[in-house]
C-alpha cells in the first residue's frame, strides 16, 4: 500500500502525515507513507486544497485533517 | 493495539444513532449555557480586574487601557470559539473541488462575483493557494476569477465578519464585506482585461497547452481535473469532528495574534492622545492614504489580529477611509504569500497584482474619507 500525503509545508500537512503514520503503525499494515510537496504531482492528482491524502493513487481526502476512524477505514480492507 | 486493528464496525443501529444525537445536543446546550454565563460576565470581570485586583485609578490612562484589554480579549476569544465552531459546522461539506467545478462552467460576469463570493465564505490554508491556483487554472477558469477568489479569501471570512459585527456594529461590517468583495471583483476584472494570463510561469502555460491538446485528442483520462474526492454528505459526528478541529486549530493559531492586537489597541486606546491622529493623519492630507496602503501591503497579519487595531484607530479618530485602506492592505497581501505566488506567477504578474491592490485600496481609502460624513 502506498500512501501519499500531499502538502506544501504548513502545520496541517505535517499533522496529517503524523496521523497517517500513527494509524499505519498501530494497525500494523505494511504501507509506505510519503510526503509529496512537488506541485506538479499535486496538480496531476487534481488536488486543490492541502493537506491531501492519497491511498494507492486514489484521492481520499482533501483540504482537511481526517479523523482517525476515516484513516483506519481507508487502510483496512472492508 | 487489538482494539484499533479490528476494522471499524458496521454503522451503528438506528437506536444508537438517536442516543448519540441526544447526547450531542445535550452536551451542546450545556456548553452554550456555560458560554453565555461567561459572556455576560466579561464587563464585571474586566472592571474587577482593573479596579479591585490592580487597584488602578479610575479615569486614568492605564486603567482605560487595562480595562479595554481585559474586556476585548475575553470578548473576542469567546466569540471566536463559539462562532468558528458553528460556522465550520455549517460549511463542512463545502470543499474547494466543488467551488472549482461550479466556477469552471460559468461565464465572466457571474464568474467574478461567484469567485469573490466563494472566497468570502471558504477559508483555506494559505499553503493551499498554489494547488488551488493551479487547479483552477487547469480547469480553464480565467486567471482573473481565480484572483477574485484569492483576493477576497483572506480579507473576508466568518471570523472577521463576526468580530467586526461584535466590535464595530453591523453598518461597518456591511461596508467592510462589500468593499472586500468589490476589491476582489475589480481586481479580477482588471487582471483579465490586461490579459494577465500571459505572465503566468512558463511551466503552467505549457501544462495548460498540453492539457488542452489532450482534451482535443479526446483523451479524457489525462485531464488534470479529478473529480471531487469525498462524497458531499456528512454525518452529524463527522460535522462535529470537523467543526471541533477547525475551532481548536484556528483558535490555537490565532489567540496570540488576538492578544497582541488587543494589547496594541489597548495601548492606543489608553495612551495615544486623540489629537495626535487628527494632527498627523486627518482626512485632509491626501497622501496619507497611499502611504497607509504602502505600509500595509508588506506587513503581514491575520485578519483577526487587525480588527482590534482597526477598532482602536477608528476610536482615536483616524478617518474611516485611511483605516480601511491600511487594514485591508495589511491582510490582502503579505510577503509570505507573495513568495508562494512567485511559483506560479512571473515577477511581472506579481507586480501587477500588488499594483492593482495598491490602487484599489487607495481609491477605497479616498472614497470613504470623502464620504465619511454621509455614511456614518
Amino acid at each position: 500500500m502506498e500512501i501519499k500525503v500531499l502538502g506544501t509545508g504548513c502545520a496541517k500537512c505535517d499533522e496529517a502525515k503524523a496521523l497517517v503514520e500513527k494509524i499505519v503503525q498501530e494497525c500494523g499494515v505494511t504501507a509506505s507513507v510519503i510526503k509529496v510537496s512537488d506541485l506538479g504531482e499535486i496538480m496531476k492528482l487534481g488536488v486543490l486544497s492541502t493537506p491531501g491524502i492519497v491511498v494507492d493513487n486514489v484521492v481520499k481526502c482533501t483540504g482537511r485533517l481526517p479523523s482517525a476512524d476515516e484513516v483506519r477505514q481507508w487502510i483496512m480492507p472492508a | 493495539m487489538a482494539a484499533c486493528c479490528s476494522p471499524p464496525s458496521a454503522p451503528a443501529p438506528q437506536g444508537a444513532e438517536s442516543v448519540n444525537k441526544v447526547r450531542y445536543f445535550g452536551i451542546g446546550a450545556a456548553a452554550l449555557a456555560l458560554w453565555l454565563v461567561a459572556y455576560t460576565g466579561i464587563i464585571p470581570v474586566a472592571q474587577w480586574v482593573t479596579f479591585s485586583l490592580l487597584s488602578l485609578a479610575p479615569g486614568g490612562q492605564l486603567a482605560a487601557a487595562v480595562e479595554f484589554f481585559v474586556y476585548d480579549t475575553a470578548k473576542i476569544l469567546l466569540l471566536l470559539v463559539l462562532l468558528i465552531y458553528v460556522l465550520a459546522w455549517m460549511r463542512a461539506t463545502l470543499n474547494i473541488e466543488r467551488v472549482r467545478d461550479y466556477l469552471a462552467g460559468k461565464g465572466r460576469a457571474v464568474g467574478y462575483l461567484a469567485g469573490a463570493g466563494f472566497g468570502a465564505v471558504t477559508p483555506f490554508c494559505s499553503c493551499s493557494s498554489i494547488p488551488l491556483f493551479l487547479g483552477f487554472t487547469m480547469a480553464r477558469i480565467p486567471v482573473g476569477i481565480t484572483m477574485s477568489f484569492l483576493i477576497t479569501s483572506p480579507l473576508v471570512n466568518e471570523v472577521a465578519v463576526v468580530l467586526l459585527w461584535g466590535l464595530l456594529g453591523w453598518k461597518f461590517t456591511l461596508v467592510y464585506v462589500t468593499v472586500g468583495m468589490l476589491a476582489g471583483i475589480v481586481g479580477g476584472v482588471v487582471m483579465d482585461v490586461l490579459r494577465a494570463e500571459r505572465w503566468l510561469q512558463p511551466f503552467l502555460l505549457d501544462a495548460m497547452r498540453e492539457d488542452a491538446q489532450r482534451h482535443k485528442e479526446g483523451d479524457a483520462s489525462a485531464s488534470a481535473t479529478a473529480a471531487s474526492a469525498a462524497p458531499a454528505a456528512m454525518t452529524l459526528m463527522q460535522r462535529h469532528h470537523f467543526a471541533l478541529y477547525e475551532m481548536t486549530s484556528i483558535t490555537r493559531r490565532v489567540w496570540l495574534w488576538v492578544i497582541v492586537g488587543v494589547g496594541l489597541g489597548a495601548a492606543l486606546h489608553g495612551f495615544v492622545p486623540q489629537a495626535w491622529f487628527e494632527e498627523h493623519l486627518s482626512a485632509g492630507q491626501w497622501w496619507s492614504v497611499p502611504l497607509a496602503v504602502g505600509i500595509g501591503i508588506p506587513l503581514y497579519t491575520n485578519v483577526t489580529g487587525i480588527i482590534p487595531i482597526m477598532e482602536s484607530l477608528l476610536l482615536k479618530g483616524l478617518p474611516v477611509g485611511t483605516t480601511l485602506a491600511f487594514c485591508m492592505s495589511t491582510v490582502a497581501a503579505s510577503l509570505p504569500e507573495v513568495l508562494m505566488l512567485k511559483q506560479v506567477m512571473t515577477w511581472r504578474l506579481l507586480t501587477l497584482f500588488i499594483g492593482v491592490l495598491l490602487v484599489i485600496f487607495t481609491l477605497i481609502g479616498w472614497f470613504f474619507n470623502a464620504a465619511q460624513g454621509f455614511i456614518f
